[in-house]
Formats: structure tokens, sequence, C-alpha cells
């Protein structure tokens, strides 16, 4: 167990249930995603079965099981990026990426989600891939987004 | 002026300021005052409208762009992360303010145009770029030839009482919000009225809730007040997880000290010393300036206990969603707080009797907080001069969809749906003609082209049969599909149904179902299809109207809104759609069906390399076709199409 997991436990000293989201929150920030170790031990502080912690963690949309990939695709899918079209680049960036949204590719290059909104109606349809958002989106743009994606992965590998 | 360290500053606010009951009268006051909120300025000032939308419109990379420019030359120049002022449709937005001048805001501002923008302003010259206007006043001189920003056809319809500060003013400076007023509402309440009198006073400006239910806010308050219990809390509600409408985030990120001051009112009127602010986790800025703005009020002794030695202790605690819609129900974001899965439950008891930890609980949408300050600082009587015999106040909405201007609207309640699409909207923005107006998104609630001139008002949206919603205002022109987009509002209420009752969980499975059939062409030779979907077809109105009825919460009574409105409002798509196996607006791709045009067509081979399932024939220089039978209706062929020779049927 790395040790910064303690540290974020020790932030709720009070051990009580309503700790729990905001506890998850805070280690999935840190490490990405909710590994069964880390369930484990979480429950094991809480006093809180695992199958509990699960229950919740599971109900929510936030909590992932897995690791996301080097560049984490988040596709806005609200009621102004839908009649702007939306759904025809969920189709097409899982078809490219070979992934279904929720997933990571096989290389762990690309990940997808679908969120319900980002908040920039105006602008839509928008994606935001690690932190950096991609406006008023077209296919011609969508794949040479992919495209330099690729690209500065493959600069990070040789460098 | 001279500047005052920070220490004589919060002792100056809060000593003659807040606790000084004499200081309207102060005239030497208004002066010092008018430098602390920036409105003299000594040197020259700055704001780049930093909310989220103008952060994904490139603002971050001006706001950079600005500072290089600063640096470079050496200037004495004040740079603020302001707020957003609502017209995200010319987002970034840069406003600049040079001693004795007004302030001018100009809009698309991405980082190429700052050096010129800089070097023309700063030499008094208006360069040649997009001027949204400037704010004119009594203290400064105005700059020629330019329109007084709320002459500006997207801000002349609205009134605007809750967007006042908005982009206006540092969101996170406690100093600032003082000296334009805030918080002294607080301090004269704690000094001057019981919390009985606040929930009188609320009550009697007829304030109702703004989160969709319209009930009214003081008579909650004094029912709770009347309660007795050991403990109360209160809950803001900021979870706005419905797509389309993000104002509250917008007023949060651009004011967040009103939303503080307003929870400690609340607090304060309903007895209770614990109250939390219930955010969704994915409002990072919000959040982030909410806690930042928290701190600062913190350190103005505006929160904690004892505040202004009068014995009142509040505290605020700010609470991350997990992301699930059904938390924006009052008793499912009870449970999400209390760290359980956030499932509503039944009412009665209501919240306001048996809440959090069983306690009384008073759940407040940020909206409706929002007012609290103002009816406090200006009396009910104000309040209740705007809008109509049945709904008092403003509205905010998030315009957006297929109209020229879009960002957060503020407008009298009365206002009709016209005026705001065609005087502060601009009109559609592109070439087909107006549809219909989504209000309240996920309810599913449309206003057609024959209730256009209905007023915006609790008792005559109820008479068309629709309500406020959640404040979401999305225009939709011809180009979009009824039909589809009943489907996808039915798509994400079945993703988002908790599951706990059966109305909602299996209903809004099946819903998807039938509506998924009958956008989808018949497969080869699958007559069970064809009875399944003729057996949906009879079951939709009625599956609709169960689950309204039945259903445990919000969530599942307003999830068949959309499909009822549609078979309402819309029936002819409906039917072209289960009748003609067509979609008028050509967005149901299961239904296009293409076909080559031998006129036009030049036999450039681009359909015929871009179709993925080798549906396209022909050879080059000659005339192409489309097999049907193969056909996806993917539509790559009609978008590689230079000579418009594909047609949809």
């Amino acid at each position: 167990m790395p040790p910064s997991i303690d540290s974020i436990l020790e932030r709720f000293p009070n051990k009580q249930r309503e700790d729990l989201i905001p506890m998850l929150q805070e280690i999935q920030d840190e490490f990405g995603f909710l590994s069964e170790e880390i369930i484990n031990h979480v429950g094991a502080y809480l006093s809180i079965s695992v199958n509990k912690i699960y229950g919740v963690a599971t109900f929510y949309d936030n909590f992932r099981f897995g690791p996301t990939g080097r560049f984490h695709i988040r596709l806005c899918h609200g009621t102004a990026c839908h009649v702007a079209g939306a759904s025809t680049f969920i189709q097409e960036l899982e078809k490219q990426l070979k992934i279904k949204s929720g997933e990571t590719d096989k290389e762990g290059l690309f990940s997808l989600e679908v969120v319900s909104c980002v908040g920039a109606c105006g602008l839509a349809p928008i994606i935001e891939i690690n932190g950096e958002y991609f406006t008023q989106l077209t296919s011609e743009k969508l794949n040479d987004i992919l495209q330099s994606f690729r690209i500065k992965d493959q600069d990070i590998y040789e460098s | 002026m001279k500047a005052k360290s920070p220490d004589a500053l919060k002792q100056f606010l809060i000593n003659q300021v807040l606790l000084d009951p004499n200081r309207l009268e102060n005239e030497r006051l208004e002066k010092e005052l008018s430098y602390i909120s920036r409105e003299r300025v000594n040197n020259p000032i700055i704001y780049v409208g930093m909310g989220t939308c103008g952060l994904i419109a490139g603002a971050g990379k001006t706001f950079k762009a600005i500072q290089e420019y600063i640096d470079d030359h050496g200037i004495d120049i004040e740079l603020i992360k302001g707020g957003c002022i609502g017209l995200c449709s010319a987002e970034p937005i840069v406003d600049i303010q040079l001693p004795g001048k007004s302030r001018i805001s100009f809009g698309n501002v991405k980082q190429d145009k700052v050096q010129y923008l800089l070097d023309e302003i700063l030499n008094h010259n208006i360069p040649d770029l997009q001027t949204i206007g400037q704010y004119k006043n009594d203290i400064s001189q105005p700059w020629e030839g330019i329109n007084p920003i709320f002459d500006h056809s997207f801000f002349s319809g609205q009134q605007r009482v809750l967007l006042d500060n908005c982009g206006l003013i540092d969101p996170v400076s406690v100093e600032q919000y003082i000296a334009r007023g805030g918080y002294w509402a607080f301090a004269d309440t704690i000094s001057s009225l019981t919390p009985k009198g606040v929930c009188q006073l609320i009550e009697e400006s007829e304030l109702s809730g703004r989160g969709g239910g319209g009930y009214s806010t003081g008579k909650k308050w004094a029912n709770t007040l009347k309660t007795f219990s050991d403990q109360k809390f209160l809950v803001c509600n900021a979870v706005e997880s419905d797509p389309g409408s993000y104002m509250n985030r917008v007023i949060i990120e651009s004011n967040p000290h009103r939303l503080i001051e307003a929870v400690i009112i609340a607090a304060y009127a309903i007895g209770a010393t614990k109250s939390f602010i219930f955010i969704r986790q994915e409002f990072k800025l919000a959040i982030e300036r909410l806690e930042k703005a928290i701190e600062n009020a913190r350190g103005y002794g505006l929160l904690g206990h004892h505040i202004f030695d009068s014995g009142v202790n509040i505290d605020i605690i700010v609470k991350r969603g997990a992301r699930a819609f059904v938390c924006g129900e009052e008793t499912a974001l009870n449970n999400s707080i209390e760290g359980k899965r956030a499932m509503p439950e039944s009412k009665p008891p209501y919240p306001s009797e048996k809440g959090l930890w069983n306690k009384p609980t008073i759940v407040n949408n940020v909206e409706t907080l929002f007012n609290i300050p103002l009816i406090l600082k200006n009396g009910p009587d104000w309040f209740k001069k705007t809008g109509t015999d049945n709904s008092k106040g403003t509205k905010l909405f998030t315009l957006s969809g297929k109209v020229k201007n879009y960002g957060t609207i503020e407008v009298p309640m009365g206002t009709t749906f016209r005026d705001i699409v065609w005087k502060i909207g601009g009109g559609t923005s592109g070439k087909q003609k107006f549809k219909a107006v989504i209000l309240g998104i996920n309810s599913g609630n449309y206003i057609t082209k024959k209730n256009l001139d209905n007023r915006i008002d609790y008792e005559e949206l109820k008479s068309i049969g629709t309500s406020l919603g959640s404040g979401g205002f999305v225009v939709i022109d011809e180009s979009t599909c009824m039909v589809d987009l009943a489907k996808y509002f039915t798509n994400f209420f079945k993703n988002e149904s908790c599951g706990k009752c059966i109305p909602c969980r299996e209903g809004t499975a099946r819903l998807l179902e039938i509506m998924e059939v009958v956008t989808q062409r018949p497969g080869k030779n699958n007559h069970f299809q064809s009875l399944e979907r003729f057996k949906g077809v009879m079951q939709l109105r009625s599956l609709a109207n169960v689950m309204r009825d039945t259903s445990l919460c919000a969530l599942g009574k307003s999830a068949p809104n959309a499909i009822l409105n549609t078979l309402n409002n819309f029936k002819e798509e409906f039917d072209a759609h289960i009748f003609e196996r067509k979609c008028p607006a050509n967005v149901c791709r299961d239904l296009r069906v293409f076909s080559i045009d031998v006129d036009l067509c030049t036999g450039c081979t681009a359909c015929y390399k871009k179709c993925p399932v080798d549906a396209i024939i022909g050879s080059a220089r000659h005339p192409h076709f489309i097999v049907e039978e193969k056909c996806i209706g993917c539509g790559l062929c009609y978008d590689a199409c230079k000579f418009n020779a594909v047609l949809i049927q």
C-alpha cells in the first residue's frame, strides 16, 4: 500500500459513514481509480463492509475501478451537444478507438467517457482530452485531434 | 487615495462599513468604497472573463498573453481573473479600465489579438476589434463612439439583479464584494432582526423556490423554525445536473460571496448552525472559487463562532457530489451527504421535518438563495415590484441552441418566450426556421410556435401543461428531429434512474426499447421485430401515463414528458417515423436512404472510397450507384460528395 493512502485516510479522523464519499473522491483524485486493495483498506478503516462500499461507489458515475488511458477523452452529450450532433461523434470515436464508453483501449492510450454536460453549450459539440477543450467539433477536426494526440504520445515515448 | 494595508482595510470594512448603521449617510465613505470596489482606479485594471465557458473558449491563453505583455513592458496594471457577464457567444471577453475613463469591454479577444489591443488602448485609442460596450457612470469619462454595454441587444431585454456583480468584480475578493454592498444585509440581519422576522420578510416578498417546485420559501423556513430540535441543517442544492442548464454554476463562479451571504442568512433564519453546499464534482472552478471565498469570508469573521459578537454560530461545509442526476432530488441529496447511495425517499415526512440524520433540514436551490440578501437589503416590496401577480422577481436561464447570442440571462417574471428568443437571443442562428424551445431540458417541456407569446409565470405555464423546470432554455430549429430528441431524453433517464422504484426502472428501459424500434429500419426477415414494434407503439402513451402517475420521485415522473410532449405537439413526426419509416429532419441515421443523382455525379470516386460497407458501385468517371440493401445510412458518402450528387430520400 503506498504511503499516501494513509495520509488521505488521516484527514478523516472521525471515521464516520458520511466521510465515505469524500474519502473515495480524494483517493480517486490521487490514484486515478479505486482498486480492490484500496477499497478493502477503506472498509477496514471505516469499519464498513466492502459490499456496502462497492454498493455506494458503483452507484455514482464518478468512480472508476480501472485505470484510464494516457489520454482521457470526455465527450459532452448534453442537450445542446446532442442537437448539434454529438451522438455521431460517440459512434465515430467508438468505431475508431474500438472501445465502448467507459473503457480504455488495449494500448492504454485512449479512454472514452461520455459525460452529461460540461456547461459550455454555446460551443457545442465539445470534447475534452486531459483538460484541453476542443469546441464546435466536426468529423475532420476530430480526426486531426486524435492524430495529434497519437503523435504526441510517440514523441513522449521516443524522448 | 492611498492604498490601505490588508489589516487596516479589514478593520475599516468591518467597523465602518458592516457594523456602522449610519454608513449610508456618509458621503466620504462612498468615495473610499468606490476605490475598493475598483469603480475608481489609480492604475489601469484589466479583467479577463474566466468562467468555465470563457476558459473553454480560450480565456486562459488570453490571460497568459496579457500577463506576458505586462511583464515585458513593466507597466503597473492590475490583472484580475473575473467572472462571466453572461454573453458566452463573445468569449473570451476582456474589460479594460483606465484611470478616469469608463470601463470598456471587448469580445472575442483571442491570445493573438492581445498585443494589438493593449498597444492601442493604453494609448487611449480604440482598437479595431469587437467592442461589446462601455460601462457608463458619473465618476468617469466615457469613450467616444462606444455604446453603453447595457444597450447591447443581449442585455437590453434583461433585468440584471442576481447577475449584477457577475463579470464585474474579482469573484473571490471579499473586499470588493463588501465595497459593493455585500454582507451589509447579513450584518444588519444579525444585529436587528430575529429569525422569525427574517422568515416573515421572506414570506412577505412572495419568493418561491426556483428549483422547479415553486413553493413559498418563507413558509418553508417558518415551518422549520417552529419545529423543535437540538440541531437543524441548511443545505444548498448546487447539483444542477440537468444538461444544458448551467446558470447556477455561472453565478457561483462569478459571485460566490453572495451565495455564502445567503446561506448564512438562511441558516440564521431557521436556527441552523451547520450548512452544506452540495455541488457537482465537475464544477471544479466553482468549487475552487467557493472554497477560496469561504476562506476569505472566514478571515473577516463572517463565518464560524460568535459572528460579530452576536452569539450566532454558522459554518459552511462544501460537499462534492459524485455524479448522479437523482442527487438533485432533496431526499436523494440528503442520503448522498450522509454517505449512502443517493436514493430518493417517499414524502412525507418532508426533509423540513426529518432530513439529514433525521433532523429538520431545509434544502434550497442556489438561485432561490441568491435572492435572499437582496430582499433583506431592499425590502420585500422592492422584490414584489418585479414580476407578475403570481410570480415575483426575476428568473435566470441558460440560453443556448440555435440562437445568435447565447449565454446566461436574467429576465423579469412575465417576459414572453418570443422576447427571449428574438430580442435577447437575436433569433435563430442557422438557415432553418424556428421549431421549438426546450424549457427545463430533461423535464422535456416544449414551447412550440403557438405558445411563444405565453409569459413566464408559474400559473400561466401550468395552464399550458408545462413548468419552469431547471432553467435550461435550448432553442431548436427544423434541423432537429423531435423523435430522436425524445429518444435522447429517454436514454438519459434510463441511465440516470436510480432503480429504486419499478415504474421508473422498468418504464424508462421499456420506453427506450420502443423508441429504438421506432427509429430503426426493420431487419431482414425479422417479423418478430415488426410485432414488437407494433406492440410498443400501442403501449407508448399508456406506459408514459403510468410512469408519470406512479413513480416515486420527480425523475420518474418527468421521464416520459418528452415522449408525451412530442406525441401531443409533433404527432406528424411520430407518424412519419412509424408509418412511413421516414425521418423528416433526416436525423435518425437508420431511417435515411441515400441515392445518387446520375446527372450530377462526376464519378470522382470520393463516396466509393469512404463507404465502409461497399454499398457503392461504379467505376471512375462514370456515375455511381448505391445498393440500398447494403447501405447502413451512415451518411459518409453524403459528407464526402463535393457535387451535391448524393441525395437523402
